[in-house]
């Protein structure tokens, strides 16, 4: 297996793992913007060049931007970082990690006995992409830009009435 | 030059989804669970694109591109309920606390 799949999936997994179990909310927005970097390394290394620049662009960019941005608005104090402190102790983890730890050695077990198959390595361009996008699955865009439009109005809606409660 | 193959790929995808679920269940606080779910649609993602690159079929990134937009969506919904949850004067962002949204 190549060295760079490796390293990029192995940075992909240890950022996942940072995110969940810092106690300060800017902290995990860093691992998280490492790990979604990680992954469009991924993404890059399996032949998928558009998706990644769109992972780049759209999560590690405009989503994570939301996430700041929300974060420093709410201005979290003490408490908060206290009380997620104490719902952290080893001692409540303990038992379910070793239990699946073993779960987990059994999938990797299951896995490497299964005959390996190396793919063939033939990116997909963007223009592939946009064939597809804009040939069979013109409905599935359209649905999804209600989905967008609906997510725009429930934001919209939310916020003004946080306003007039004011 | 064949870089992975799909098996690991498919583990890769698993780790990050479980890693996502575990995140989910064992933060209380808001944001943490919406960051936890944006890695389990990030897994479904990677899983998409990976059998994209399998078959060798564009609609693996296809649906790379819905899952985007899903996550969008879901993350600016997320974030409003937490700015209006903590708006009404609530102090910590625990999420059982936020059981009643009179919206």
């Amino acid at each position: 297996m190549n060295t760079l799949a490796l390293l990029s999936g192995s940075l992909t997994l240890l950022g996942a793992i940072m995110v969940i179990t810092r106690r300060v909310a800017v902290h995990a927005v860093l691992y998280l913007v490492v790990t979604l970097l990680a992954l469009a390394t991924v993404f890059a290394l399996l032949g998928a060049p558009f998706a990644a620049v769109l992972e780049v662009i759209i999560y590690a960019g405009a989503i994570m931007v939301l996430f700041v941005f929300v974060i420093m608005m709410l201005n979290l104090g003490q408490p908060d970082r206290e009380r997620e402190k104490e719902w952290l102790r080893p001692r409540i983890w303990g038992g379910p990690a070793l239990l699946s730890t073993i779960l987990c050695a059994e999938l990797i077990y299951s896995l490497s006995t299964l005959p390996q198959q190396t793919d063939s390595f033939s990116p997909l361009s963007a223009r592939d992409v946009g064939l597809s996008l804009f040939g069979p699955y013109v409905l599935m865009v359209e649905l999804v830009s209600f989905l967008l439009l609906a997510g725009l109005v429930t934001a919209f809606h939310i916020g003004r009435h946080r306003m007039e409660n004011r | 030059m064949p870089p992975t193959t799909f098996n690991a790929v498919l583990l890769l995808s698993s780790f990050l989804f479980t890693i996502g679920l575990t995140g989910v269940l064992i933060r209380r606080n808001l944001l943490f669970m919406l960051m936890a779910l944006d890695i389990m649609l990030n897994a479904a993602a990677l899983l998409f694109v990976a059998a994209g690159a399998h078959w060798h079929d564009a609609t693996g990134q296809v649906m790379f591109l819905m899952i985007l937009a899903l996550a969008a969506a879901e993350t600016a919904v997320g974030l409003a309920i937490i700015l209006a949850l903590h708006a009404r004067g609530r102090p910590s962002l625990d999420a059982d606390t936020g059981n009643l949204l009179r919206g």
